[in-house]
C-alpha cells in the first residue's frame, strides 16, 4: 500500500486520476480505517488530504460558508459563526461517533462513505448543501442529496474527491435541525434519522420546507411530500402529524440489527415531528 | 515493502520511526516505539482506550496511520505526569479508586484531561458525554465521573467564571 | 494456627481493613506502565494469528496449509492435527480452542500461523483452504431442543432421565433440584401467575481481548505471559494439551484488563503454546474484538417458565421453574447454578426448578458474573412482582415476609447460615430512593439476588524482610483491586501499616497450586488463607522473641504488631516488633515467613436488594434509566470503595444486559454484531450514579466476617429493571434485551 500526502487539492486529483489499483481519499479516516482493519477495504494507494491547506478551512462563501473536506465535526463545533447559522448541521456533525471520532471525522467522508445512516447527510440535505467535486476535467457543484446512488456508491468519476460543502446563505427566519435515534445516548449508528429545514414568514407560516430522512432506505432521502406538509402552516400539531405520517409513509427500511423495518417507519415519523420542533423554534428565533 | 519515514513528536520528545503504509499510529506506539500505555480494546474507534491527543485535538491512535504522524505533536499517557508529579486527575483517580482493571484507564485520563483543558467546570452530564467514547466495564463510570468532576474543581481558580456549556446532547 | 470457623471468634475491631487506602497497583496503571496481556514482548517474537469458520456449523473435508506455509517469514501453521491424544478431562477444549472432523459455530478457531510481522501473518492465513462441508445449524435454545433439530454432536444422549435415550439430541442433561409438593403448593395459592421468558446472550465486554506470549523451548520447558483469571488453570489444562509436564510449564499472569469470568478458560493460550513448539521461537497472539465476540465464551441465551403461586396475605405458597440454557456447542451451560440460585431469596415450603443444559452452534459459554443466576433471577423476581401488582401489596413487604434468613431451607438443598437478605431488604425499605415521587412515563423496579460465593483450593506465602516489610504472594490474580484486600489483611493480622505489606500475583513456579480467581472467592479465600500466612508468621515471631527473652514461646502475645510478654509472670521484656525481630532474624534461627494451603470452605452466601426507576419514552421505546440504590451484604466491606465499585459495575453490566446487549445471529447463523459498535455496552452518558449502599452481615467462615462480592450485584439488575420498565409503561416485559423496538412492540406503538 502507499500513502500519498499531497499540498494542493490538483496534486490530489492527479494521483488519484493517475493511481492504480483501489485508491482511498483519508479525511478523517474514522469510516476508513475501521474498513481497512475489518479486511473490507485494502486500498493500494491513499491519499491523505489533511495537508492541503484549504481544505481544513471553514471559509465564508458569499453568505453562506464552504466547509473543506478535511475539516472535522469538531473544528465545525467550534465554529461559532456556522454554528449560529446552521445549528442543525452543526449538531449532526457534533453526533458522529465520539469525541475522539469528532476530533477526525469530516463531513464531507460522511457523506462519501455513502452510508444511508449517516447522521451529517439528512442535515446537509435539508440545509440545501451542495459538494463541490474537483476532477480531472475541473469544478462541479452537486446537491449533497445527488451524491448518493446506494450504500457504499456514490457518483464520483475516477480522479474525482469532494472538496468541499457549500451551505448556501440562509434566509430570513429560517432554522433548521436534524434528530436521529440510536439505542444508547452515544456511540451508535442512527437507526432512524430525520433533518428538517424550514423558512417562515413575517407570520410565522412556513413558506420553504426541506425534509430529509436517514437510515430508512438505501440512500438518505429528501421527502418533498414532508415538505409540502409543513408548506402552508404554522407547523402546528395538525401540520406536525402530516409530517410524521408523510415521513413514515417515504420510509422504506430494512430489517437488521440495529433496528427493524417496523420500529424505524414509526420512529422516522416521531423524529421529523420533533425536528420540525426545534426548526420552527430556530426560525422563530426562539432558540 | 516499503517504509515511511516519520519525523514527529511525543510527549515533547522528538521522534522518527519507519512504518507500514497501513500501521496505525497505536500499531506504532505500542510495537515499534514500546509505548504500550495506549492500550488497544477494538481496534475500530469504539471504545477509546488508545486515546491520545494529537496538535490538541483527543483522537483514537488506532483510527490514525502511523504516517500521519508526520511534524504533529501527540501526548499519550506516558506523558501525562510530570517526573514524578502526577497530574491532579491521575491523583483524584486513586483517591477515588476510579479503576479496577485499569486497562481503560489510560484512556480516560487522556480524554478527561483533554476536556479539562476545554472546560474547567463541566457538569456531570458534559463529564459523561464527553467520555461516552471510553468503554469501562468494570467501574459503571460512577467512580471516573466523580474523580474528573473532583478534580476540575480543585483545578478551577476560585475567581474564575463558568464558561459557556460545551455540548449538551438532547435526546431525540 | 489457621482460623477456625465456629471456634474462633471474629475480628470486630480494625486498624487497616475497612479504610480506603491507595492500591497497590495503582500508579502503574494512571501512568500506563502496567502491563496487560498484550504488552510483553520477547527478543526474536513472532506475531500468530488465527483462522476462525465462517460457517456456523461445517464439515471439515481438508485443510491445505501449504501455500500458508510457503509464504516469507511464516515458520509454523498449526491445526487440530498439532493436537494430540489428551485426558478425557480436556477433550472438549481441545475441540474448542481448534476444530477438529466440524466447525461448530461461527468464529471457532481452524488453524493459526506465526510470522514474523502481522502482515506476513496476515498473508498466511488468506492462503489457508478449507474444504468445508456445510451443515445445517441451529442457534436458538427453544429450537435445538426439537425433536427436528439439527444434531451437532451425535454422541451426545441426554443424562440425568430416568432412562437414557437411544436418540442422540443437543439436550445434553436435565437437572433438578426443590423440596416439597409444588403441585398442592400451587392450589393452595389465591393467585398463580405462570410467564415464560427469554433473554439474549450476553458477553463480560472486558476492555482487554485475550492476549498471551508462549515460549517453547526444545528442552520441553516453556513459559507463557497471558491475561487470566487463573494462570494456575492455564498451566494444568496447556500442559495437559500438549503432552507436557505440568512443572515444566510456567504461567505468569500479566495485569488483566477485565474478566468478569470470561478469563477462566483457555482459548488462545494452547496454540501460541503449539506454534512456539513447532517455530522454536516465542510467539504472541492477541485477539481482536472481533474475534472476542465471536469465539470467546459469552454466556448462555435462554427460555424460562415460571410458574408461583401466592396467597392475598404475600405469602408464596410454591414455586415451579423450568430452565432452558443453550451453552454453545458443548455441554455445560451454568444452568445448574440457575436452577439453584432461582428461588434462593425464598424460605419455601415447596420449591422445584428444572433445568435443561442444551446445546447449539454458538461459542461455549464461559461464566459470566455469577453465571446462571441473573437469568433465572430475572423471571422469578419479574413474576414475583407482577403478583404484587396483582394482589396490590409492597414488593419489599411480600420479599420479607417470605426471605430466607438464617437457618432457611435452601432452594436448592443446605440450610443457610448466617445471612444478610432481609438486612438489604430492610435497608432498601428505610432507603429515600424507596419514597422519591415518579414522573409521567416513569417506573420503579425491586429486585432481590443471591449468589453461592466460592471457597477453593488456595495457596498464600508471606516473608517477612529483614527491614520490617512483608512480601506477600498470592497466586489468584487481580480482576478488581483484591490485592489491596488481600494485603491489607495480612497488614491487620500482623499489625503493621498497610503499606509495609508488598502484594503480588506469584507465578506458577512459586507458589502452591490455586483456583482460579471465580465464584467471588478471591477477597474471601486468599484473604483467609493471607490471614493464616500472617498468623503463621506471627507464631513464628513469637517464637523468636521467646528465645530472645528466654521465656516459653506460650508466655509470648502478639498485639499491635509487636511481641509482648503475655502477663506480668512472663518478666518485664520491652516488646519487640515485627521490624525488631526481622532484624534479629539471621541470629535467631534463619529467615521468617508464613505460608497457608487451604482448600477454603465457608465461603459465605450473599444477597443484594436494588431499587432502579426508569422513565419510558411511549413515542420510541427508549428506557432511560433515571436512579439506581444497590443494597448488598458485604459480610465485612475489606476495602469499602472496591466493594462499592464491584456493586456499581455489576449493575451497570445488568443495565447492559436488560437494555441493549445481546448477541444477534443472522439467519446463516453467523453473528451480526461482533464489535462494540452494535454489541451495545452502556457509555457514560447513559448512566446516572449508582448509589451503593453496603450492608454488613458477618460471615462465620472467615475471621473478619468477609463475603465475596463481586457476583451478586449483577444478579438483580435484569428483574429490577424489567419490573421498573413494566411499571413505567403499563405493560409486563418478557424478554431480554428490552431495546426500542421491543418496547415499542410491547407498548402497542408498532
Amino acid at each position: 500500500m502507499q500513502y500519498h500526502a499531497p499540498a494542493t487539492v490538483k496534486d490530489a486529483v492527479k494521483l488519484l486520476a493517475g493511481s492504480k489499483g483501489s485508491t482511498q481519499i483519508l479525511a478523517g479516516g474514522t469510516d476508513l480505517l475501521v474498513r481497512m482493519r475489518s479486511g473490507f477495504s485494502e486500498p493500494d494507494t491513499i491519499i491523505d488530504i489533511k495537508r492541503i491547506s484549504p481544505m481544513c478551512k471553514i471559509a465564508r462563501d458569499g453568505k453562506g460558508f464552504a466547509i473543506g473536506a478535511a475539516v472535522s465535526s469538531a473544528e465545525m463545533s467550534e465554529n461559532a459563526a456556522l454554528a449560529k447559522a446552521w445549528p442543525g448541521v452543526v449538531e449532526s456533525a457534533a453526533l458522529i461517533g465520539s469525541t475522539q471520532v469528532q476530533g477526525r471525522a469530516t463531513i464531507a467522508g460522511n457523506l462519501c462513505n455513502a452510508s444511508p445512516a449517516a447522521d451529517s447527510v439528512p442535515a446537509m440535505v435539508a440545509a440545501g448543501a451542495k459538494a463541490v467535486i474537483r476532477g480531472p476535467k475541473g469544478k462541479r457543484k452537486v446537491a449533497v442529496e445527488k451524491i448518493c446512488k446506494g450504500p457504499g456508491q456514490t457518483i464520483l468519476k475516477k480522479g474525482e474527491l469532494i472538496e468541499a460543502i457549500v451551505l448556501p446563505a440562509k434566509p430570513a427566519r429560517t432554522g433548521d435541525a436534524y434528530l436521529r435515534f440510536i439505542p444508547r445516548t452515544e456511540m451508535d449508528i442512527a437507526v432512524a434519522g430525520a433533518g428538517i429545514c424550514v423558512t417562515l414568514d413575517a407570520k410565522g407560516v412556513c413558506t420553504a420546507a426541506r425534509v430529509s430522512l436517514g437510515a430508512i432506505a438505501p440512500t438518505v432521502l429528501l421527502v418533498s411530500r414532508a415538505a409540502k406538509a409543513l408548506i402552508g402552516t404554522r407547523i402546528d400539531d395538525e401540520a406536525l402529524d402530516a409530517l410524521a405520517a408523510a415521513c413514515s409513509a417515504a420510509a422504506r427500511p430494512i430489517d437488521d440489527k440495529r433496528g427493524t423495518k417496523e420500529f424505524r417507519i414509526h420512529v422516522a415519523g416521531v423524529l421529523a415531528r420533533r425536528a420540525a420542533i426545534i426548526a420552527r423554534d430556530r426560525a422563530l428565533g426562539k432558540s | 515493502m516499503f517504509q515511511i519515514q516519520v519525523s514527529t513528536s511525543i510527549n515533547g520528545d522528538d521522534t522518527e520511526f519507519s512504518c507500514e503504509a497501513d500501521e496505525t499510529l497505536l500499531d506504532v506506539l505500542r510495537d515499534r516505539l514500546g509505548m504500550t500505555g495506549s492500550k488497544e480494546g477494538c481496534g475500530t474507534g469504539d471504545c477509546g482506550a488508545c486515546s491520545v491527543v494529537v496538535d490538541g485535538r483527543l483522537v483514537c491512535s488506532c483510527l490514525m496511520l502511523g504516517a500521519e504522524a508526520q511534524g504533529r505533536e501527540i501526548e499519550t499517557i506516558e506523558g501525562m505526569a510530570d517526573g514524578t508529579e502526577l497530574h491532579p486527575l491521575q491523583q483524584k483517580f486513586l483517591d477515588h479508586a476510579a479503576l479496577q482493571c485499569g486497562v481503560c484507564t489510560p484512556g480516560f485520563l487522556v480524554a478527561a484531561k483533554s476536556l479539562l483543558e476545554r472546560n474547567d467546570d463541566p457538569t456531570e452530564e458534559e463529564v459523561r458525554y464527553w467520555l461516552a467514547g471510553n468503554l469501562c466495564r468494570c467501574t459503571g463510570y460512577d467512580k471516573i465521573v466523580r474523580a474528573v468532576l473532583d478534580t476540575a474543581k480543585d483545578m478551577r481558580k476560585p475567581a474564575k467564571t463558568k464558561k459557556p456549556a460545551a455540548k449538551k446532547r438532547v435526546k431525540a | 494456627m489457621n482460623f477456625q470457623p465456629g471456634k474462633d471468634t471474629l475480628k470486630r475491631n480494625f486498624k487497616t481493613v475497612g479504610t480506603r487506602t491507595p492500591r497497590p497497583d495503582g500508579l502503574d496503571k494512571i501512568t500506563g506502565r502496567a502491563q496487560f496481556g498484550a504488552d510483553m514482548t520477547a527478543p526474536g517474537m513472532l506475531w500468530g494469528l488465527i483462522l476462525r469458520s465462517p460457517h456456523a456449523h461445517a464439515r471439515i473435508r481438508k485443510i491445505d496449509t501449504s501455500k500458508a506455509e510457503a509464504v516469507n517469514g511464516v515458520h509454523a501453521v498449526v491445526t487440530a492435527a498439532d493436537f494430540g491424544p489428551c485426558p478425557d478431562g480436556v477433550l472438549d477444549v481441545r475441540e474448542n480452542i481448534m476444530a477438529r472432523e466440524k466447525a461448530l459455530y461461527d468464529g471457532h478457531a481452524v488453524a493459526a500461523v506465526a510470522a514474523t510481522s502481522r502482515a506476513a501473518a496476515k498473508q498466511a492465513l488468506k492462503l489457508i483452504k478449507v474444504d468445508y462441508e456445510v451443515l445445517p445449524h441451529v442457534t436458538d435454545v427453544d429450537e435445538a431442543m426439537k425433536p427436528s433439530a439439527p444434531v451437532i454432536n451425535n454422541k451426545l444422549f441426554t443424562k440425568g432421565l430416568d432412562k437414557t435415550p437411544r436418540k442422540p439430541s443437543n439436550v445434553a442433561e436435565r437437572f433438578e433440584f426443590g423440596h416439597g409438593d409444588v403441585e398442592a403448593g400451587l392450589k393452595q395459592a389465591d393467585l398463580v401467575i405462570e410467564r415464560t421468558f427469554k433473554t439474549e446472550a450476553t458477553h463480560q465486554g472486558y476492555i482487554e481481548p485475550h492476549a498471551c506470549l508462549a515460549s517453547m523451548g526444545s528442552d520441553g520447558k516453556g513459559d507463557i505471559w497471558c491475561c487470566t483469571q487463573g494462570h494456575f488453570m492455564v498451566r494444568q489444562v496447556c500442559s495437559a494439551l500438549l503432552g507436557m509436564d505440568a512443572s515444566a510449564l510456567r504461567v505468569t499472569a500479566s495485569e488483566i484488563g477485565g474478566g468478569f469470568g470470561g478469563k477462566t478458560t483457555v482459548f488462545i493460550e494452547p496454540v501460541a503454546l503449539a506454534l512456539s513448539l513447532k517455530s522454536n521461537r516465542p510467539v504472541k497472539v492477541v485477539m481482536s474484538r472481533s474475534e472476542v465476540l465471536r469465539a470467546s465464551g459469552p454466556t448462555s441465551s435462554t427460555s424460562i417458565d415460571i410458574k408461583i403461586g401466592m396467597n392475598k396475605d404475600g405469602t408464596i405458597t410454591a414455586g415451579d421453574a423450568t430452565l432452558r440454557y443453550q451453552g454453545g456447542a458443548f455441554p455445560g451451560s451454568a444452568v445448574p447454578y440457575g436452577a439453584m440460585a432461582a428461588f434462593a431469596c425464598y424460605d419455601l415450603k415447596a420449591v422445584r426448578a428444572v433445568g435443561y443444559d442444551v446445546i447449539a452452534n454458538r461459542p461455549k459459554q464461559a461464566a459470566y458474573r455469577a453465571p446462571g443466576a441473573p437469568m433465572a433471577a430475572y423471571a422469578v423476581e419479574s413474576v414475583v412482582d407482577e403478583l404484587c401488582k396483582e394482589l396490590d401489596l409492597d414488593p419489599l413487604d411480600v420479599r420479607l415476609k417470605n426471605a430466607s434468613s438464617d437457618g432457611s431451607k435452601a432452594s436448592y438443598g443446605p440450610n443457610f447460615d448466617v445471612i444478610g437478605l432481609r438486612a438489604t431488604l430492610e435497608a432498601a425499605r428505610a432507603h429515600p430512593h424507596y419514597k422519591a415521587k415518579l414522573g409521567r412515563n416513569q417506573g420503579r423496579g425491586v429486585a432481590c439476588g443471591f449468589w453461592f460465593n466460592f471457597g477453593g483450593e488456595t495457596s498464600v506465602s508471606l516473608n517477612v524482610s529483614a527491614d520490617g516489610t512483608i512480601g506477600l504472594s498470592v497466586g489468584t490474580p487481580d480482576i478488581g483491586g483484591s490485592r489491596a484486600s488481600i494485603g491489607n489483611m495480612a497488614a491487620e493480622e500482623l499489625g503493621v501499616p498497610h503499606d509495609k505489606v508488598r502484594c503480588i500475583i506469584a507465578d506458577t513456579a512459586s507458589l502452591g497450586y490455586n483456583d482460579v480467581t471465580d465464584g467471588s472467592r478471591v477477597t474471601f479465600a486468599s484473604g483467609l488463607a493471607a490471614i493464616n500466612a500472617a498468623r503463621d508468621a506471627i507464631g513464628k515471631m513469637c517464637e523468636r522473641a521467646a528465645g530472645i527473652w528466654g521465656i516459653p514461646v506460650e508466655a509470648v502475645t502478639w498485639e499491635d504488631g509487636a511481641a509482648r510478654p503475655s502477663s506480668p509472670n512472663a518478666g518485664k521484656h520491652e516488646p519487640l516488633t515485627l521490624a525488631d525481630i526481622a532484624a534479629q532474624a539471621g541470629a535467631t534461627g534463619g529467615p521468617i515467613s508464613g505460608h497457608c494451603e487451604i482448600n477454603a470452605e465457608g465461603a459465605g452466601v450473599s444477597f443484594a436488594t436494588h431499587l432502579v426507576d426508569t422513565e419510558v419514552d411511549p413515542e420510541t421505546g427508549y428506557v432511560k434509566v433515571l436512579r439506581y440504590t444497590v443494597f448488598q451484604d458485604a459480610g465485612k466491606a475489606v476495602h469499602p470503595s472496591y466493594v462499592e465499585g464491584q456493586f456499581q459495575g455489576g449493575a451497570v453490566q445488568g443495565i447492559g444486559w436488560a437494555l441493549n446487549e445481546e448477541y444477534i445471529y443472522g439467519k446463516d447463523g453467523t453473528l451480526q454484531n461482533a464489535g462494540f459498535l452494535d454489541y451495545r455496552i452502556p457509555v457514560a452518558s447513559d448512566l446516572p450514579m449508582i448509589d451503593a449502599v453496603i450492608v454488613e452481615v458477618p460471615n462465620p467462615g472467615h475471621p473478619y466476617g468477609v463475603r465475596g462480592v463481586g457476583e451478586t450485584s449483577i444478579v438483580p439488575p435484569l428483574a429490577a429493571i424489567s419490573n421498573s420498565v413494566s411499571d413505567a409503561a403499563g405493560v409486563r416485559m418478557t424478554q431480554l434485551p428490552m431495546s426500542p423496538p421491543r418496547v415499542l412492540k410491547a407498548l402497542g406503538r408498532i
